[in-house]
């Protein structure tokens, strides 16, 4: 579910990154907004769904992780509101200054996003401070360093929220060239071009630092060789995107953007598995065993939780199926 | 501890009464539309097309504003209410989830579809989006008031060994009696805000002239379905919601009543501010005998008062219960009132143009927006001092490692962030009315031949 909404999400987040510079004109920045505007909504929604499947199945990791990343959490609820009210309300009014103005508040929310993101991610990879009650609260940051007493940002969750910046924007600029044409498509393809060596050296220095500070986040893969298609998949997507992209080819490139973002996050699942959010002291781990809802609850959930999503998947094939195709302005609302 | 108690209370006190401004318009405008849109189709009317697609406009603006206000809400189970989550998300999960899976999808995908989409469906096709929105939205109330029920009459659950609720009957928490009723008044509620705001609009354009053809579909669609469900909210779902309360929370109808000592034949006040320093009634209006009519059906049936119950569990703060309630009770008759005579008038024909009458209904509308809020505060206030009732008390639920300090400095936050979004979502809500249904100088559709553009 996380990584469907990052997938889905995260080129709308990274359309926004790209906005204020690959998007000169009014005119331009309303195909962007075309692009995502029927889908953005439902893409969040995604999160939301997330967030409830969370809270049914792991009632502890969701106390536990949300009273604990307390700050940012609440953070990233205003900027997601920010962004919302930024892509929705711009088109109401005609005048420019209004306009300009929420240019920026869509643009600046959909980056700072993508950061926050990144650093949760970061965050549950590194291990929070849980202890023996299961709660845990951090501060946003204390010292950048992983002491004793960390804080959300630390020099390892903002290498990690970088990378995922790099990566949004990388992947919401194949989707813009996707569904644009002419000089904003080209635009946007250029710009894609100059994230990939970024995008190249943060993965690989994001790896090496993981490796650094949970050395033991290679037992799983030593244990069961099948994940070794992991870094396969993420490596050889990599490379897809290089030679995608400056031949024109926007769908392969968008489709190996959407299959890195996924195979990291899969990878990163592999790795702490069964461990859902790991404890800077490993006897305080919350795993899925010691977080999970009931059985009768679980099973029941299943049931309804599969048909709830086979009606969902469906929904959205109709939607996209509706709005397909590159965007003009001037049909329909924005 | 008090004060991050208190904290966090606010915090989501302020957070849900901001955010269900929105929803019960949407739920509300959501069923009219479809009405409106029903009609076009049936009757090939395209003034009615019209008036579906002003109303979609303001739908939008509303439900974005329902959407990013709403999505704290869920955040705040965990955030801020950590310790309940843990104890009771192996129930409430359940709904809370299944709101996201089932309606959240359902009515996010079909309102694209509905407002940007219409070139590209066919009427039929477009109807049927507005009907999934419907069904997405009201779908998404009954989750939201099952997981409430719970809170308020929890069944279907066991106790696990380490202490947590979890789930023991799907059907039985689903299908909570408390959840029937309550969805019923609270939806009626929603319908009553989308009638009164559709009434409201179209009067305003009859009062200033304009726009009169698709003011007199909104004024007439507003009333016959303000009476309607005005009458609903009464009877019989507001008279089914208070014998649950009777039955389930004895000591919650006492304090709504303000009645202190229990008694045989006992009066129901209509005026009078409790004083609960003394525990009785000042300036008491009353009517003798009927709250025991009310509740037990028989003029001299015995009520219990607040006495026959322990301090500890009454609810914490009886005079601002008593007031939600009053004014709930109060706005719900005055609602009666209003839209029976306008239904009268709509019937011999006068109401277009009784202006008096017009200017009652365009002033009404903020109204069921209070006694919706009236209503929400009277069952959440009335449920104290439990969170889950007979279960947890609200002072063990919150978040520990939140503090006081941590959770001011969001609450506020929210505060400045809603004052922006309230700001922001009249001011685009007032030039929608403002520009009106269709471009002024617009030939209008040739079966609205009054119309006169101004």
């Amino acid at each position: 579910m996380v990584t469907t909404y990052v997938v889905l999400d995260g080129f709308d987040l990274g359309a926004g990154a790209i906005y204020l510079i690959a998007a000169k004109t009014d005119e331009e920045r309303r195909r962007v907004l075309r692009a995502i505007g029927p889908v953005w909504d439902g893409n969040e929604v995604w999160l939301l769904a997330a967030g409830g499947t969370l809270y049914f199945a792991f009632p502890q990791l969701y106390a536990s992780s949300f009273s604990g990343f307390y700050l940012p959490l609440m953070m990233v609820l205003w900027l997601l509101m920010l962004r919302a009210i930024g892509i929705e309300f711009r088109t109401h009014l005609e005048n420019p200054v209004w306009r300009s103005f929420f240019d920026v508040v869509f643009s600046v929310s959909s980056i700072l996003l993508a950061v926050f993101f990144g650093a949760a991610l970061g965050n549950v990879v590194r291990g929070v401070p849980l202890d023996a009650t299961g709660y845990f609260f951090e501060p946003l940051w204390t010292d950048f360093k992983l002491g004793p007493q960390v804080g959300i940002l630390d020099w390892y969750t903002v290498l990690v929220g970088v990378m995922a910046l790099v990566t949004l924007t990388a992947h919401g600029s194949y989707y813009v060239a996707l569904k644009t044409d002419a000089d904003l498509g080209r635009r946007a393809r250029g710009f894609a071009l100059l994230c990939w060596p970024v995008q190249f050296f943060l993965t690989v220095s994001a790896m090496v630092a993981t490796y650094f500070i949970r050395p033991d986040i290679m037992t799983n893969y030593g244990d069961h060789p099948i994940g070794i298609l992991v870094p396969i998949v993420v490596v050889s997507s990599l490379a897809v995107m290089l030679w995608a992209n400056p031949k024109g080819k926007e769908k392969l490139a968008f489709v190996a953007s959407s299959l890195y973002i996924a195979f990291m996050l899969v990878g990163a699942a592999f790795a702490l598995y069964p461990v859902v959010l790991p404890a800077r002291d490993h006897r305080y781990d919350l795993t899925i065993y010691n977080t999970a809802a009931g059985n009768h609850g679980l099973s029941v959930g299943l049931v309804w939780w599969t048909f709830a999503a086979v009606l969902a998947l469906a929904y959205f094939a109709f939607v996209y199926r509706m709005f397909r195709g590159k965007v003009q302005v001037g049909e329909g609302h924005y | 501890m008090e004060s991050a108690l208190l904290i966090h209370r606010l915090h989501f006190a302020f957070t849900a009464t901001f955010h269900y401004l929105f929803p019960q318009l949407t739920m509300g405008l959501a069923l009219l539309i479809v009405v409106l849109k029903t009609i076009a189709l049936r009757r090939n009317d395209p003034a009615y097309d019209e008036a579906a697609r002003f109303w979609g406009r303001i739908f939008g603006i509303n439900f974005v504003l329902g959407v990013v206000t709403g999505i704290p809400m869920e955040f705040q189970f965990g955030t801020n209410w950590s310790v309940f989550s843990r104890f009771a998300g192996g129930v409430i999960g359940q709904t809370l989830a299944m709101e996201g899976m089932f309606a959240f999808f359902l009515e996010s995908a079909f309102l694209g579809l509905f407002l940007y989409g219409e070139k590209r469906l066919s009427p039929k096709a477009h109807w049927l989006s507005a009907v999934a929105v419907f069904v997405g939205s009201w779908l998404s109330g009954y989750f939201i008031i099952a997981t409430d029920a719970f809170m308020q009459h929890p069944v279907g659950y066991f106790t696990a060994a380490d202490g947590s609720l979890q789930l023991a009957s799907f059907w039985d928490f689903v299908l909570n009696p408390w959840a029937g009723w309550q969805y019923a008044h609270n939806m009626s509620g929603a319908a009553i805000t989308g009638a009164f705001i559709m009434t409201s609009v179209g009067a305003f354009y009859l009062l200033s002239g304009k726009w009169t053809a698709h003011a007199r579909i909104f004024v007439k669609a507003g009333v016959i379905a303000g009476c309607v469900f005005s009458v609903l909210q009464i009877f019989p779902t507001g008279d089914r919601q208070g014998k649950m309360v009777t039955d389930l929370q004895p000591v919650t109808l006492a304090a709504m009543e303000g009645l202190f000592q229990g008694q045989s034949g006992a009066p129901l006040v209509i005026l009078g501010q409790p004083n609960d320093q003394q525990g009785k009634i000042d300036n008491p209006l009353e009517v003798p005998g009927m709250l025991s009519v009310l509740t037990y059906k028989r003029w001299n049936a015995h009520v219990r008062g607040l006495d026959a119950f322990p301090k500890q569990d009454w609810p914490g703060n009886i005079p601002l219960l008593y007031y939600s309630y009053h004014i709930m009770v109060g706005l719900g008759t005055f609602f009666v009132a209003v839209m029976a005579i306008a239904l009268l008038l709509l019937w011999r024909g006068r109401l277009f143009h009784a202006r008096w009458m017009l200017w009652i209904l365009m002033l009404s509308a903020p109204f069921p927006y209070i006694a919706n809020t009236a209503g929400w505060m009277t069952a959440e206030l009335g449920r104290q001092p439990w969170l889950v009732y007979g279960l947890m008390r609200t002072e063990n639920g919150f978040s520990k490692v939140v503090s006081a300090g941590n959770g001011l400095f969001t609450l506020l936050g929210f505060m400045g962030m809603y004052m922006v979004l309230g700001i922001l979502g009249l001011f685009l809500l007032w030039r929608e009315i403002e520009r009106g249904p269709v471009e002024e100088h617009e030939p209008l559709s040739n079966l609205q031949p009054t119309t006169t553009a101004s």
